[in-house]
């Protein structure tokens, strides 16, 4: 068992931001795995996305259901094999995981008080620039690989921009060279649920001793039913009741929150799906794995308990399952990191200097790509990796792509499929004997 | 004739060092066939999970796209060669991807099993439908959705307004330019816009 330590490191120098601004000092929290090789070439970078961490792989020790976020995909004999190479996990600024973030006393003010809502909004960029002067302190001149997914992936992206001699290798995951309005108009609702939360006072909560729980909880709900696909969500609930299956089974799930994930670092809805899984087993409930549209099982599931004729009360399974996540993600989140990631998200666009046209603005890119999406991933769809991948070509850069058949949406790329981890697994491979791991 | 032999004789056309996209790469054998022997670079397209695999797992760039989609991706004259090598016979748009190849490519280089060999029209003329070491399918699980001769490929790419640089068949290893159309198991073209 690959065993995590989370560790810190405070950089004294001011950081200069996008928009102008500076953050005056700060600490970033990193965990890494395996160990550098001689030579200094074996080290890849994993960029995280909205909420997770630089707990990327491994457990802590002596804690129970630790694992890092992307532990399906690296650890030792994993297709990010930590027995070969040198893997490093940073969290961001601004977020709220250990790194310097809205929670944090603000340096530039005598009376202590935190950041709040004056903590500077950060971009892609930003973190990349500091994850690089993290890494020179570490002794990484030059990665062999920068790898994440969805807004891990725009980093990785990001990297061949900002420092395209510093990575041979960029593996961007169900990712986009920028969000669509549809994908900017989502942040925003979950940004307007937290900040006209009553409890949000202005992003300044923290000296009420007041959380904006509310607005955490359905900004969280907007995103999970972003992150699947209709057909999964059709497979795993259905029209299913939570009455009958209190009744019938009384399913771990129904009578309360699965097992819930420990640490905060946790990814997204497809860990918490799996485990609602075994709502499948409840007496009475049909298999729905040969119809995942949900019309015909949904009527037998009807069937099987009565309406409440409640316009409140928790109805349908997947209401439960949403306020379930709600809840579980407004204990542990903080409110002003969710608008800082959200915005960083919406900001990322490294075509806009170029008149929006992708190509150029790859032009600079040196790095091996390997681009993955996932054909039911309908918030970074694969068309727009196909954007990526077309500029790669127009710029005749190395680049493979793969656009895997999976039906999770975009939640996929943190799931087990054995096409996507058989081409990254291979992909890394390739790398190793590049490096001579 | 093994998918090696025509690669070997196909690869004889591709010049030197050109950036070369393989529509229909499979396992990726021919590209790095080509990157090895010729120096050249350049992508195969495949629609296929496990050959997409196995191009990842030979370093061969490829990406994966359904050709029935066609090339937007590829920009004009993009590549000095365009390879279509046996994969003109699986496509539904075929006089649309014959056009994109030409396009995509200074020249592009098709071959497919020409149906018009003359084992072949014995077959028919007996009244059953080939079935040989170069057409391996039964007539109701064929992969081939497109059964087209020689002669036919030429017709077409006239229709399509494309120019014949060469054209000749293949059969054994050996390059057939007396009567392919009756003589060759595969048919190969070479053309231009």
């Amino acid at each position: 068992m690959l065993i995590a330590t989370s560790q810190s490191m405070h950089f004294a120098e001011p950081l200069a931001l996008t928009s102008g601004t500076s953050i005056r000092a700060y600490d970033l929290s990193y965990e890494t795995y395996g160990s550098l090789n001689a030579d200094r070439s074996n080290a890849v970078l994993v960029c995280h996305a909205l909420n997770a961490s630089h707990h990327v792989a491994g457990v802590y020790e002596g804690q129970a259901k630790s694992e890092g976020w992307w532990h399906s995909m690296i650890g030792p004999g994993k297709p990010l094999d930590t027995d070969r190479f040198f893997v490093i996990g940073i969290n961001n600024l601004g977020s709220c995981f250990g790194s310097t973030g809205p929670m944090h006393a603000n340096p530039d003010r005598a009376d202590g008080q935190v950041y709040g809502a004056d903590f500077p909004v950060v971009t892609v960029e930003d973190w990349v620039n500091a994850q690089a002067l993290l890494l020179d302190r570490l002794g990484v001149e030059t990665l062999a690989a920068v790898m994440g997914g969805s807004l891990g992936g725009m980093q990785a992206l990001g990297w061949t921009l900002q420092y395209p001699d510093r990575l041979r290798h960029a593996v961007v995951i169900a990712s986009a060279p920028n969000l669509t309005a549809e994908n900017i108009a989502f942040n925003e609702v979950a940004r307007r649920a937290i900040v006209t939360d009553p409890d949000f006072h202005g992003g300044n909560f923290y000296q009420h001793s007041v959380v904006p729980k509310r607005g955490l909880r359905i900004a969280r709900m907007i995103g999970h039913i972003t992150y699947l696909s209709d057909d999964v969500m059709n497979e795993k609930f259905g029209r299913q009741l939570r009455n009958a299956v209190a009744n019938g089974g009384a399913t771990e799930f129904a009578a309360g929150p699965p097992q819930g994930k420990l640490a905060p670092s946790g990814g997204s809805a497809a860990h918490e799906v799996a485990s609602v899984g075994a709502t499948e087993s409840a007496p009475g409930r049909p298999k729905l794995a040969s119809t995942p549209s949900g019309g015909s099982a949904a009527h037998e599931v009807a069937s099987v308990g009565a309406y409440l004729y409640s316009t409140q009360e928790v109805e349908f399974q997947i209401e439960s399952y949403l306020r379930y996540q709600g809840d579980k993600f407004a204990d542990y989140f903080d409110a002003n990191t969710y608008l800082l990631i959200t915005r960083a998200l919406d900001y990322f666009d490294p075509a806009r200097e170029h008149g929006g046209n992708l190509s150029k603005a790859l032009a600079g890119a040196k790095a091996k790509f390997l681009l993955v999406s996932f054909a039911t991933d309908w918030r970074f769809a694969p068309a727009r990796s196909r954007e990526i991948v077309k500029a790669l070509l127009d710029n005749q850069r190395d680049v493979s792509y793969a656009e895997i058949d999976a039906p999770h949406g975009h939640d996929a790329f943190l799931l087990d499929d054995a096409r996507y981890h058989g081409v990254v697994r291979a992909y890394f491979n390739n790398m190793a004997q590049e490096v001579g791991v | 004739m093994s998918d090696q032999s025509i690669q070997h004789a196909l690869a004889q056309l591709v010049p030197q060092g050109a950036r070369v996209l393989d529509l229909g790469c499979g396992d990726g054998a021919m590209l790095a066939y080509l990157q090895a022997t010729r120096g050249c670079s350049g992508y195969g397209v495949e629609i296929d999970d496990a050959n997409v695999l196995a191009c990842v797992k030979r370093g061969v760039n490829v990406i994966q796209l359904n050709l029935d989609e066609g090339l937007a991706m590829f920009d004009d004259a993009s590549f000095d060669v365009v390879l279509q090598i046996d994969t003109l016979q699986h496509l539904r748009n075929a006089e649309v991807m014959l056009r994109e190849t030409a396009r995509v490519g200074r020249i592009g280089i098709v071959a497919f099993p020409n149906f018009a060999h003359w084992p072949n029209r014995l077959s028919v003329l007996a009244g059953r439908m080939p079935v040989t070491k170069r057409l391996p399918y039964q007539w109701y699980d064929t992969p081939n959705i497109r059964v087209g001769t020689h002669a036919d490929l030429g017709a077409l790419a006239q229709r399509a307004g494309l120019r014949v640089v060469d054209s000749f068949g293949l059969q054994d290893g050996h390059t057939v330019r007396f009567m392919p159309n009756w003589r060759a198991g595969t048919s190969v073209y070479k053309l231009a816009r």
